[in-house]
């Protein structure tokens, strides 16, 4: 990976709203980028001046730890003033509607805005109403951009490639955001997908994204390089997806067993947070040699530097 | 009121089987007098004052079974002065009226209201429809025999769907009784729970929740089988899906009911929605292409009799949201017969089966007196250029609220004059 970006390629996009949207040469503009933040990160002094004199406004209107805190930091280090604001105390509490909210905080000439809100295709309506670039940061089941892109960046740092490997995405593929753009994106680097999954948490002709699908576990993960494991989204199942949690971890929990039919190099993601003893085995999780949750995490601070720095203007 | 003469159109009556170049003659009091090729220049007195419409075509005024007033309650997306006038704007001279108003129409002192403000504020026949249950809750039948004495011609819950089985066979039974019309919008809640859109690939790529089309055929199908065993006047508002369109078809052969379609549904499919257009959020909802087709094949073959605006006006602060929180519906009572037409242009359905859709069907199916150019009745009817090329443009519709699902839509074919009862209460 050349580690000088090539100051002759431009973004296409004026907004990061999904993968979707993005050709692979912004992928790679991305990705280029990002990783020249890995080091900086590392280092004593993490603190540059890039977007000093911009305005960042993080706008969560969902519960996020890891993201909105990555997002800030992200911001931080490069010098921009980033603001966070607390819906719970907000005027939307009060019935403002999304684009109201947009007008108000537009007319604070921000030159970035990181949203992330319940319902899809919110930062679509938001990118239209605002003057500045807006970045996804989650939105309903739609896209997660940087979570994408964060995990791609994991993938390469550790394979040195993403063509020609086999990815397994499993659990609950119907509520999954990450799931969606982790699609899109891998697909356009190269790799073999396989999604598992019971099929009552598999959205409507996912097939046709060009992926392998699987209800059975072992089968779906046979001869995986990757293996990415998702959050039962609970909060957002209203009526009965599955009999219960005990069961599920029966069929789609990751346990050393169910791994043993990936590669024996086979590497273990989470996008965060976790349910322990739901989806993954305690004990996995933490693996060192295999679970390579925690630098998702500290990559993530690198890839949403590279974005809040090719989309600020 | 003078005598007022036409000459030199299609006219297409389907009510009367006509469909011919001639003229019409309407009398003093505004009913039909002469129709056909035998109204020409040679047998109306020289000293009249005669209008040659040049092969402008007259169809008999529009029979819209399914258009949400918005009065009482919601007058700021729409009253009865406003629709009237956008009825008119259409060609549609008669329309039947959904109770989903704030009050609900479900009991007979809202009746009396709603037909003094209908008279007094609208220039159009308003058909009112009364709720099939207290509230539109499901729970308790209305009164039908009080509410059809007051005039109420049909019972539907409107937006939303009988769901208990019980109740819907007790709602058959009493209009097998009292001979009253029921009107189902055919959607099970339990599965389409949530859903915004089609399920399918584009629901998936825009993360929005699907309902997918056996949530309409398990109402249909259930209703049907209580219809096999308890005969009553029975009509399926709107249908969306291929699999609707063969069952229907299918239960024909043994029962007899009638179903209608949404303008919407034949025109335009899921992809329309594009990136989150919230004016395009319906219900039921757009649906593939494939589902469009069959639509328009069963209307092609009268398995679908009907073809409706479903006019649900709503103001622009329902629809500036996120998909999620948008409102369900679009304005179209102006652009029904114009977009209908498409399919007469495209050569996909005969220009006489649209019209019987849009007159003469609803009106056999309400049995209202309205839908045709019988000599002696109201001349209720509309002029139509039919070629004339126009763009649809939210802000030249006359509907108060703006929320037309094809802005920007070139069309062919408008409508010149509207009258009712022999008085031009439209001109282009």
């Amino acid at each position: 990976m050349a580690m000088k970006t090539n100051k002759a390629i431009k973004i296409s996009q004026k907004h990061l709203l999904g993968i979707q949207d993005l050709s692979i040469n912004d992928v790679n503009l991305i990705l280029d980028e990002a990783s020249n933040f890995i080091n900086l990160n590392k280092s004593k002094n993490k603190k540059l001046d890039t977007l000093r004199g911009k305005t960042q406004i993080n706008l969560f209107f969902e519960p996020s730890t890891r993201t909105q805190s990555s997002f800030e930091l992200a911001g931080k280090r490069l010098g921009a003033d980033v603001m966070s604001m607390n819906i719970t105390n907000s005027a939307i509490k009060k019935g403002e509607t999304l684009i109201d909210t947009a007008m108000t905080l537009n007319a604070m000439h921000p030159d970035l805005i990181v949203i992330r809100h319940q319902d899809s295709g919110a930062c679509n309506l938001l990118s239209q109403k605002v003057n500045c670039a807006v970045i996804n940061a989650g939105d309903g089941r739609r896209e997660h951009p940087t979570q994408a892109l964060l995990d791609a960046l994991t993938i390469i740092n550790r394979k040195k490639k993403i063509e020609g490997l086999k990815i397994a995405i499993c659990g609950d593929i119907l509520h999954s955001r990450v799931a969606r753009s982790n699609i899109y994106l891998l697909n356009m680097l190269g790799a073999e997908i396989n999604i598992v999954a019971p099929t009552n948490l598999m959205p409507s002709d996912i097939e046709k994204f060009g992926v392998n699908l699987f209800s059975d576990m072992k089968n779906g993960l046979k001869n995986c390089d990757i293996v990415m494991m998702l959050r039962l989204q609970n909060e957002r199942m209203g009526s009965s997806f599955l009999a219960s949690n005990r069961e599920y971890y029966e069929y789609y929990g990751l346990t050393q067993d169910k791994l043993s039919h990936a590669k024996d190099d086979a590497l273990i993601m989470h996008p965060g947070p976790m349910n322990r003893g739901i989806e993954i085995d305690t004990n996995l999780a933490d693996d060192i040699n295999k679970s390579v949750i925690r630098e998702q995490v500290e990559l993530g601070v690198a890839v949403r530097m590279a974005c809040l720095k090719i989309f600020c203007k | 009121m003078k005598k007022q003469y036409f000459i030199n159109a299609n006219i297409i009556d389907p009510h009367n089987s006509l469909n011919e170049s001639g003229g019409l003659i309407i009398n003093e009091d505004g009913k039909i007098e002469g129709i056909g090729k035998k109204v020409n220049r040679n047998n109306i007195p020289s000293r009249e004052k005669i209008i040659d419409l040049k092969d402008k075509y007259i169809f008999p005024g529009l029979v819209d079974m399914r258009v949400f007033a918005g009065e009482p309650g919601y007058e700021y997306k729409e009253n009865f002065r406003t629709l009237s006038n956008a009825a008119l704007a259409g060609g549609v001279t008669s329309i039947v009226t959904m109770p989903n108003t704030d009050p609900i129409i479900d009991n007979v002192s809202i009746v009396d209201f709603l037909k003094r403000r209908g008279r007094d504020k609208s220039k159009i026949n308003i058909f009112p429809t009364a709720a099939l249950t207290k509230n539109i809750e499901g729970i308790t039948m209305t009164e039908f025999g009080l509410l059809q004495k007051k005039g109420i011609i049909a019972f539907t819950d409107g937006i939303k769907t009988i769901q208990n089985t019980r109740l819907m066979s007790r709602i058959m039974t009493s209009a097998h009784d009292l001979n009253s019309l029921i009107l189902q919008h055919a959607e099970d809640y339990e599965l389409s729970k949530g859903g915004m859109i089609n399920d399918g690939i584009i629901a998936t790529k825009l993360g929005l929740q699907g309902i997918r089309d056996i949530a309409e055929l398990i109402i249909i199908e259930r209703d049907l089988t209580l219809l096999e065993n308890i005969k009553c006047r029975y009509h399926i508002s709107q249908i969306s899906s291929s699999k609707s369109v063969e069952t229907i078809k299918r239960r024909k052969q043994r029962v007899k009911f009638t179903c209608g379609v949404s303008i919407n549904n034949l025109s335009l499919n899921e992809n329309d929605i594009g990136d989150f257009k919230t004016f395009l959020k319906l219900s039921p909802p757009l649906r593939t292409e494939q589902d469009r087709v069959s639509l328009v094949q069963g209307l092609n073959d009268e398995t679908i009799n009907v073809i409706v605006s479903d006019h649900k006006p709503e103001d622009e602060e329902s629809k500036r949201l996120t998909f999620a929180q948008a409102a369900t519906g679009a304005s179209g009572i102006e652009t029904l017969l114009p977009l209908s037409l498409e399919l007469y242009h495209n050569e996909s359905v005969k220009l006489e089966i649209i019209i019987k859709a849009l007159t003469s069907n609803p009106a056999k199916i309400l049995k209202i007196n309205k839908g045709n150019l019988t000599i002696g009745n109201d001349a209720d009817f509309c002029i139509v250029d039919i070629n004339k090329p126009w763009i649809v443009k939210k802000d030249k519709l006359v509907s108060k609220s703006k929320n037309t699902s094809i802005e920007d839509k070139k069309l062919q074919g408008k409508v010149t004059n509207t009258f009712v009862k022999g008085v031009e209460l439209f001109k282009l």
